[in-house]
């Protein structure tokens, strides 16, 4: 029998929650006003929140400094090409450990999530000569390769956790029926994981959009995607905030969007198998 | 061999033979500062004088852009062919072979001209390594108009114990004006860029000559306790967290009697446009205590080509341009002599319609006079840096020691416990990387 929840409950819980978005959400909220001041009413004292000359300078500044649409097309590519990649290596990976579990799969599952553990400037020099020796430095194939790598072990165990939900005895079924491996993870296996899929997929987009390590320091003109094309607004000396706040507007607008589109994908997706 | 295909190699054959030849392209890191910001505008004047070079620039944030080049030179990644470097780094590459020499510029670059003190730190050896694009020391600047509300008047030279009696005197607190406004934030590049140019005025110094640290000596425990006394009693709150732009914006909204930075702010504070202050701002040298050494730092953002580019040609040619008398007169022609990029050339401060556009020409040209990198302090030191100690460790240690003066300064260790700490990292570190036994 469901709970009874009170009214004064609910409003409370309601609160509390539409407090808790604002909190997270006002550091973007800032940024975005922020990015319509000049640079003297983005440093104003007490601060300026809606009652200021809105301008649009500051973007007219970034748009021509900066080829905004190469950087936008770099973040697509290398986000988009990492996590297909990723997602097609960590399918049957994911598959194997879930369905045809060994004696090590939890060692070997515990592992490569170790390698998460590794801060990436302790392995930035061979990598880079490693890029510098087969000419991957500064090209998009590069940073599809370093960041489905460095992804991989976040996919798999997602993945892991949403195919261990799935009862073997479907699999079972479609075996005794004469499917091969093949049409068990495609047609079987697959549309039933699709949420977990599409939120495995989202995630890892929004993560690889977001990498702001290997992107910076292994590129340099050509494959530099939004996170370097932020990089460039910031400044030790002199004002910057209304300029990097209308490139760090631009740069997250496209994924703002996209999870705005399938927030309910993605909820969905997280809480698979949460509730039974 | 068909007819088609014989007629397609020809054809390939002539569209190569009639192509002009491909453009020779130049990948260029820089630091994001206006000065910079505004060469990459002009830059139409440099190919059309080159048609066959092409530039390619890559902008970062001077910390991320200190990282990428470091590695990419390090390594020999080949990735930029020019690289915006500091005078901290220039020594220290030049000793390890990764930069090009720049002794065979054209004799109309005029390398005499370049200001005695920039060019000395930009020289290892007798040989020129980067051409400085744009040179700054650090000089007071302050409210004129606080000061004669104090009954006081501003010395060209100050000492630092009439820094301290001013800074008293325009405090007001309740009305949110503090005296002074100093660098807290930790860093070798922030708070400790300061306190190692006003130590260098105290004759402390980060080494004696067999390279045993110094933060015991009585001279280092007078500047960091004249240092908090000041911020403690005429600073604002939350001092530690203040870099070069928190400091700006007090300044800028009125909140700062004084300020010693960088004399590049000069042209912040002074531009109405930004400042609320504009027109009540004087300069004046950074202090002394009278031991013949002023407080003030010496850097400059240069343009220096890695040992390994295979365009060096080309890229001597853009630095010749970038840093030459001709692209101060372009800057001076397109938007004005106050925005021509300051601190490198003689000439430009000889030139009266510069003194005339820049009411701190003559401070900032006395500020980096007054600086000398091979002798920054009182006593003999095995180093070269005026607000740095050029060896590849300073870096890290900088940065440790700076995090224990900003916590002296947050309140959260005592004077005496943060010099102690000092002095403990930095001998650690010196004794493993074989400095000291």
């Amino acid at each position: 029998m469901a709970r009874r929840v009170s009214n004064r409950r609910k409003t409370l819980v309601t609160i509390v929650a539409w407090a808790v978005g604002i909190a997270i959400f006002f550091p973007i909220l800032w940024t975005i006003l922020t990015s319509f001041k000049t640079e003297a009413e983005a440093i104003a004292s007490p601060p300026k929140f809606l009652f200021f000359d809105w301008t649009l300078e500051n973007y007219a500044e970034v748009n021509s400094r900066s080829n905004y649409f190469l950087h936008f097309m770099n973040s697509v590519i290398i986000s988009v090409g990492s996590t297909l990649l990723g997602l097609a290596i960590a399918i049957p990976a994911a598959w194997s450990m879930a369905f045809v579990p060994g004696k090590r799969t939890k060692d070997v599952l515990m592992w490569m999530l170790s390698t998460k553990m590794l801060p990436p400037v302790g392995v930035l020099i061979p990598i880079y000569l490693l890029f510098r020796d087969s000419g991957l430095l500064d090209t998009r194939l590069g940073l599809v390769i370093v960041l489905t790598l460095i992804n991989l072990p976040i996919i798999v165990w997602m993945l892991f956790t949403y195919f261990k939900e799935i009862p073997g005895e479907i699999l079972e079924a479609a075996r005794m029926d004469g499917a091969g491996l093949w049409e068990e993870v495609v047609h079987v296996l697959t549309p039933m994981a699709v949420p977990g899929i599409a939120s495995t997929l989202l995630l890892n987009i929004i993560l690889a959009w977001n990498e702001a390590f290997w992107t910076l320091n292994l590129t340099a003109a050509k494959a530099a995607p939004l996170t370097a094309f932020i990089a460039s607004y910031s400044s030790p000396e002199g004002l910057f905030y209304a300029k990097l706040s209308a490139a760090s507007t631009l740069a997250i607008a496209p994924i703002l969007v996209l999870g705005w589109f399938s927030q309910k994908q993605l909820v969905r997706g997280l809480t698979f198998g949460a509730v039974k | 061999m068909t007819v088609f295909v014989r007629a397609l190699l020809g054809a390939t054959a002539l569209t190569l033979a009639v192509s002009p030849a491909l453009a020779e392209k130049l990948t260029i890191a820089t630091v994001n500062n206006g000065d910079m910001i505004r060469m990459q505008k002009l830059t139409d004047d440099f190919t059309a004088k080159n048609p066959d070079i092409e530039l390619e620039w890559v902008t970062l944030e001077e910390n991320v852009l200190r990282q990428r080049v470091t590695t990419d030179i390090a390594t020999n990644g080949g990735q930029y062919d020019i690289m915006t470097i500091g005078t901290y780094e220039v020594p220290i590459w030049a000793k390890q072979g990764w930069l090009v020499d720049l002794n065979d510029l054209p004799a109309s670059y005029d390398i005499d001209d370049l200001l005695p003190a920039i060019r000395g730190g930009l020289t290892v050896d007798g040989k020129l390594y980067a051409a400085p694009f744009y040179g700054e020391s650090s000089m007071v600047m302050y409210r004129t108009d606080l000061m004669k509300k104090a009954n006081l008047e501003m010395p060209d030279a100050p000492t630092w114990d009439f820094i301290k009696q001013a800074a008293a005197a325009m405090t007001d607190k309740n009305n949110e004006v503090y005296g002074i406004c100093l660098r807290g934030k930790a860093g070798w590049g922030e708070n400790m860029a300061f306190l190692t140019a006003m130590s260098n005025s105290y004759g402390a110094r980060w080494f004696d000559m067999d390279w045993k640290p110094q933060f015991d000596s009585e001279a280092w425990k007078a500047t960091l306790t004249d240092y908090l006394d000041l911020m403690n009693n005429y600073g604002p709150p939350g001092a530690s967290n203040n870099g070069f732009n928190e400091n700006l914006s007090l300044f800028q909204t009125g909140k700062c009697g004084m300020w010693i930075d960088a004399t590049v702010a000069a042209s912040f504070v002074t531009n109405p446009k930004d400042s609320t202050v504009a027109d009540k701002v004087g300069f004046a040298l950074a202090p002394d205590k009278g031991l013949g050494k002023r407080g003030n730092w010496l850097w400059a953002w240069s343009l220096g080509i890695p040992a390994g580019s295979q365009k060096v040609d080309a890229a001597k040619k853009f630095i010749a341009w970038a840093t030459s008398k001709d692209y101060l007169k372009l800057v001076a022609d397109k938007e004005g002599w106050a925005n021509v990029p300051p601190g490198t050339r003689t000439s430009l401060y000889e030139n009266p319609k510069y003194q005339e556009a820049a009411p701190f020409a003559k401070m900032t040209l006395e500020s980096i006079n007054a600086a000398d990198p091979q002798h920054p302090t009182v006593d003999e030191v095995p180093y070269v840096g005026v607000q740095f100690v050029a060896i590849p460790e300073f870096q890290g240690i900088g940065t440790a020691v700076g995090q224990q003066f900003s916590a002296a300064l947050a309140g959260t260790v005592t004077a005496d416990q943060a010099l102690k700490n000092a002095q403990m990292i930095t001998e650690r570190t010196m004794m493993k990387a074989g400095y000291i036994k």
